[in-house]
Parts: C-alpha cells; structure tokens; sequence
C-alpha cells in the first residue's frame, strides 16, 4: 500500500448522498479477477451516456457532459466531496480500487458506509468525516472558485483550505498508523501469530463442534 | 453488574487481542467464499508466499455469475457464455483446488447462493463468526452467529491469519411486537425498519432483531430480515438462539451429532441478550401496523405501504431528501402523489439471498396457484437459492404451480437481484422483486426495481401491478367457493 502523509489536490463535488457502491463500480466490471484498471468504469452510469461493459474502448465512448469530473475544471481532482452516508450498498472492495485507481486520494463527506470505510483504508484512501455544515460550505468555496484545492496532513489530522483556514479532522489511531507508513495488515496480524494459535486451541476445546467437517 | 448483550457475548467469545489503540483481532470460525471477490485474495496470497491458515473453516460455491436457464447449466462451466464470468468461475475452482478448500461447484446440488447454502448445510452454526467478501453476510446473525460482510482485502486477511481486525459496534435493538397481520411477511418487517431507520440508521451499530412477532418468525423469516440489516447501514444483524433455530439446525450435514450435539445445544441456550442488557438504541415497531411494503425509489429506505403513494419531494424533510427523492422520482419514471398500485411493471423477479428459500417460494406458489401472469409481464421468473431449494420445492410441486401460472423456472443463483449474468432489465423496465437492493441500474442498465416480499411479486405479476396481496388472497378464496 502507497504511504499516506500529506496531500494536496483539486477537489470535485458530488452532491448527491447515500452514493451506493453500485453506482461507483456497476456489476458488470466485477468480473475482473485483477485489482486494477477500474479507473475508466468509476461512476460508469453517471459518466458515460452509453451503456459499458468489459473491455470497451473508453475514448469512444459518449461522455455526459453534465457530470461533474466531465468537467474541465474538475477533471484533475484528486480529492472527491460527497454528501451523507458514501458508499453504501454492497462490500465490493472494486469500489475504493476505483477511486483510487481515477487518481482519488482522498474522500470529504459527512459520513461513510461501514464496509467501504474500511475497505478505502486498506488501499490507501483517506476517508474524511466532516460536520454537514462545514461540508456544505466546503461544495459552496468549490463551485465558486475554479481550481479550488485543498491541502490535507494527515499527521497533524488538519486541513488547509486556499484562503488559509485550518478545519482539523478525527481518525482512529491505527488506521492512522498503517496509512502513513503503508503497512499491510496482514504482515501486522502475523506478528501476534503466537496468541492467534493460542486462542484457537482453547476455543477448539471449549467448542469442539466449530471444528467440525461434514458428515 | 447489567447483563450482556448478545453482541457483546460473541465478541468476547472470539476476542484474540485488544489493542491499545481500540482495534482488536476477531478468531473467525468460518469463511464463504464465492467467484466475485475472492479472485484477487487467492492472488495475494500467492505473491506473498502465505498459505491458508485453516482449510476447513472455509467452503465455497460460485453464485454471483453463473447462468439460470437449463440448457446452459447441462453444460457446467462451458455452458456460461460470458468469457469474462466464465474465467472467474474457473478461477474459483481453481483456486479451491489448488490450495484445497471445499467447494460446491456449478453443477453440484449443494451449489446455489452462499448465505442460503451456508445455513442449509449447518456450515452456519450459533456461536460462530461467519465472514464473506459479500455485504449480505449479515443473514446469518438469524443463527446468533457473529456475521461480517467484508471487502477483498479482509477475504485475504482471513484466510492467511484465521482473524479479522475490528472495532466493537454499538448495540442497536430493534423490537417488533405483536402479531403481523395475514399476508404481512419477514420481507415487510424488514422494510418497514429500514423505512423507519433509514439507509445509514444502524451505521456503526450491530442490530439485534427481538420481539415476538421475531420470534414467531420461522428461520427462513430471520434470515430475511438479518440479511437486510445492511440496508439499514448495519453490518451485522443478529437474533438470539430457541428452539426454532435449534430444530432447523437438527441433522444438517455440517452440524455436530450425538453428545457433541447436546453439548453445542446447552451452550447455544445462552445466546440470547440477558435482561436488562443495555442497548445503545433501542427502536420499537407494532407488528400489527406493519402493512405490505413497497419500494418507489432508489434506495432501499424510500419505502412505503401498498396503500401508499409515492412521496412528494416538495414535502422532504430537508434539501439533501429533496434532492435524493425528486433524482429518484426521475430516474424511476414516477409522479409525486402516484398511487402504488398504479404501478405499471414489466418484469417480475422471486430469487436472491433475501428471498429464494422454500418458505419463500411456498408463499409466493400459494398466490400464482391456479392464476397466470398478466399479459404486460414480459418475464416472471422464480430463482431457487440453492440445488437443494429447487430440489424441495420440484417435491412439493411449486414448479409446476409456478410454470402453469406462467412463471420461468430457473436453475439457483444470484440472478437478476444483481444481474451480474444474463438475466437483467432493460432500460426504463419496472420490476416487482424480492431482492434487496433498487440502487439505480442494479438489476440492469436503466432498471427500476421495486423491493417486495415474495407473495407480494406473485400477486404483481399476476395483476399486471402491484396489488394489496391481502384483498388478492381473499378474492382468492371467493373465486375458489363460487367454482
């Protein structure tokens, strides 16, 4: 996973909530066995006006030019504002491959789906909870000025908008952790190999029937 | 000291370590893996050298790709025509074999969607943490067994180390009381909470589903209403342990036998919430007020009463609402103020991991009986979730009831709820399903999909629109004393 310190970047507003999984990466792109390339089929329904699928040559393909990174001004955006409750619906981690893969590094929203938090965290993605309040004037600076970029620090949990307010923000320690020094946490669990072998042998003899095979 | 919650039992039952900086590693007693999301975790396995930590904690079966019909199923893998699915199949079954995990392959009567497959074969016990890189893995909790949809990334993480890291939820009770009304299912409790809660009310939370009228439920009934916890933001759902889950999970291929049966069934006793746990939340429905629901919009909290009308967007609580429901009334077709049952439809779809199990099918069977499917139906078709449901149900006859009234009969799989295989809507197309999700092109491009129950799709795809299966049935029975 790539290190997480700091970023600074465009930001493109999508204002909409509850913006489902579905909607980030349709089914039929989840047949790819890879974890990359989905970056062309991000928000495939909202992007393109033709119906995608596998494989196509995206330069052909119609774009809809009322979405908003079809828009010049947008279409460099490394940093997406959403509205409530992004990335709702289902575990598919070719959500967050997606939006990395577009060349997301960071989503602003006053809230996150479950699953997807967790699945943005471990490629690298840095998911953002603000209050509504600020996340509505933060989609009124970003239509109001062209260009407009914010500058995230993850170490010091700060954000520093243009004009040089600083809106500070919460992580919980350990994803904070993995994401500046890009730790994979498998490598972390092993390290704990000891005590895993040791629960699993009081938890066999305690519930042997969890260990059973068919019959 | 207050009682624990049924959560807060399983957690400690599987707590492996706590971390200082409040996450904590999980034992995970059991993995489903299927075709979509556990190709690139196999795959990262093999670039790090790593091996599964215990093979027989897993068990998988493909699902999400595979295709419907007869004929292409007669020809196994070959028989998918889609060279980009096919080539996920076969790395499922490639991958199993290789590393040696046991699967229930395409053809194989045990095949069929991984949380009906699970349960049917008591690979889901109470007590356990079932994980699956798919969000529905919440179904399970029907069995109070600690059920987590996980991303591909955790799928991995499972398999090399037994474990999944994880931060304790909050408990959320939500009590349905009373009694449900005749032709009032699971299917419009789970609705009616998710109307009630919304899409993110359980966020955060694990939801325990109590009260009597969850109690009177059979586990068909839990498994639909733990199965759409997700909807409602909560990756777990849960129901305490009686006898109706003991007597389901009696004699099941996977479940203990003899004196290790008897010692599983004194422990499983205890996994109910204490009195006088204490919930973080609490939310209370009177069963009886529970009217069948139907779903106009493109989220699964924009849900009414049959007898209901689509909402005006002018009327919407605040501007996000009004934004999300005057985009949903455009990209469903609908005006503010329709009526439900004015609803035109094109196509109706009984299948899913919601609702393709026996009990489903039986509900949906005794209303298309003797009926036939309205001509504007372009396609009606019932999917089995699993070889054994079909099986089953072809025992008891549904399938003729089913194929006379007008129906197709399918082979099991995922199906249309996510059409991931052939079986989809076309553009601008309604459909009365019983699936769990109506995101915008979920069951198709342009799809518009409304979220029912079972006897619900049955009676739409015989009436041409959604009707009040309630006065369906009694019609019904008039009809049936004049003949």
């Amino acid at each position: 996973m790539e290190k997480f310190e700091r970023h600074q970047g465009a930001v493109a507003p999508l204002d909409r909530a509850n913006v489902d999984t579905d909607l980030i990466i349709p089914k039929q792109f989840l047949k790819s066995i890879k974890r990359t390339g989905f970056g062309v089929n991000l928000f495939d329904e909202l992007r393109y006006l033709d119906e995608g699928y596998p494989g196509q040559d995206a330069s052909q393909r119609p774009l809809n030019p009322d979405f908003v990174l079809n828009q010049a001004r947008y279409r460099d955006a490394s940093i997406l504002l959403a509205r409530r409750n992004f990335g709702c619906g289902s575990s598919r981690e070719h959500a967050p491959w997606a939006l990395e893969d577009f060349g997301f590094r960071v989503i602003i929203a006053p809230s996150f789906a479950d699953i997807f938090y967790n699945n943005a965290f471990k490629n690298g993605l840095l998911l953002i909870s603000l209050d509504e309040d600020i996340v509505d004037q933060l989609f009124s600076d970003v239509e109001a000025n062209e260009g407009y970029s914010l500058d995230v620090d993850l170490a010091n949990q700060r954000i520093t908008k243009p004009d040089g307010e600083v809106l500070t923000f919460e992580i919980d320690a350990f994803r904070k952790h993995c994401l500046l020094n890009g730790l994979d946490d498998i490598g972390i669990t092993l390290q704990d190999e000891a005590a895993i072998r040791d629960f699993e042998a009081r938890h066999r003899q305690a519930r042997p029937w969890l260990f059973r095979q068919a019959q | 000291m207050a009682g624990q919650t049924l959560y807060d039992k399983l957690w400690s039952q599987h707590l492996v370590k706590e971390r200082d900086d409040g996450t904590a590693l999980i034992y995970i007693d059991r993995q489903l893996l299927h075709e979509v999301t556990s190709p690139q975790a196999f795959e990262g396995l093999r670039l790090a050298g790593r091996r599964p930590w215990r093979l027989d904690a897993n068990l998988a079966t493909p699902d999400h790709n595979v295709p419907t019909t007869l004929k292409e199923r007669a020809e196994g893998n070959t028989g998918i025509k889609d060279p980009v699915s096919l080539i996920q199949v076969q790395t499922l079954d490639d991958n199993c074999e290789s590393f040696g995990i046991e699967e229930f392959r395409i053809n194989d009567a045990r095949q069929g969607i991984v949380h009906v497959v699970g349960p049917e074969q008591g690979a889901t016990l109470p007590g356990m943490t079932v994980v699956c890189g798919d969000s529905h893995t919440a179904t399970h909790g029907a069995f109070a067994a600690l059920a987590h949809g996980i991303g591909t990334s955790e799928v991995e993480h499972v398999l090399a180390t037994q474990c999944l890291l994880a931060q304790k939820m909050k408990n959320m009770q939500v009590r349905v009381e009373g009694r449900l009304g005749a032709g009032v299912t699971a299917k419009d409790i789970v609705l009616a909470i998710i109307g009630r809660i919304g899409t993110a009310g359980g966020t955060g939370y694990a939801i325990e589903f109590a009260g009597s009228a969850i109690r009177d439920l059979s586990m068909e009934g839990r498994m639909t209403v733990c199965n759409m916890a997700i909807e409602a933001g909560a990756r777990v759902g849960l129901i305490g342990v009686d006898d109706t889950t003991i007597e389901y999970l009696a004699e099941r291929p996977f479940a203990p036998q003899g004196e290790l049966w008897d010692a599983a069934v004194a422990e499983w006793r205890n996994l109910v919430s204490d009195d006088g746990a204490e919930f973080d939340k609490v939310v209370t429905l009177d069963a009886a007020e529970i009217e069948p629901q139907v779903s106009w919009g493109t989220s699964p909290e924009m849900v009414t009463n049959v007898s209901g009308e689509v909402p005006d967007p002018a009327s919407a609580e605040d501007d996000t609402v009004k934004h999300s429901y005057t985009r949903a009334l455009e990209y469903m077709g609908l005006s503010p103020n329709q009526k439900i049952t004015d609803i035109k439809l094109d196509k109706v779809f009984i299948g899913s991991c919601t609702n393709s199990r026996i009990e489903d099918l039986r509900e949906a069977a005794r209303v298309a009986r003797g009926k036939k499917v309205a001509d504007n139906i372009k396609l009606a078709m019932v999917v089995p979730g699993s070889g054994l449901v079909k099986r089953q149900a072809e025992a008891e006859g549904l399938d003729k009831v089913f194929k006379e009234a007008g129906f197709e009969w399918r082979e099991p799989g995922c199906s249309m709820c996510l059409a991931m295989n052939a079986d989809k809507l076309g553009p601008g197309e309604h459909c009365a399903s019983t699936s769990n999700r109506n995101f915008e092109g979920r069951q198709g491009y342009g799809g518009r999909t409304h979220l029912v129950s079972p006897a619900m799709a049955a009676a739409a795809a015989i009436a041409g629109h959604f009707v009040d299966v309630r006065q369906f049935a009694a019609n019904d029975d008039t009809q049936v004393q004049e003949a």
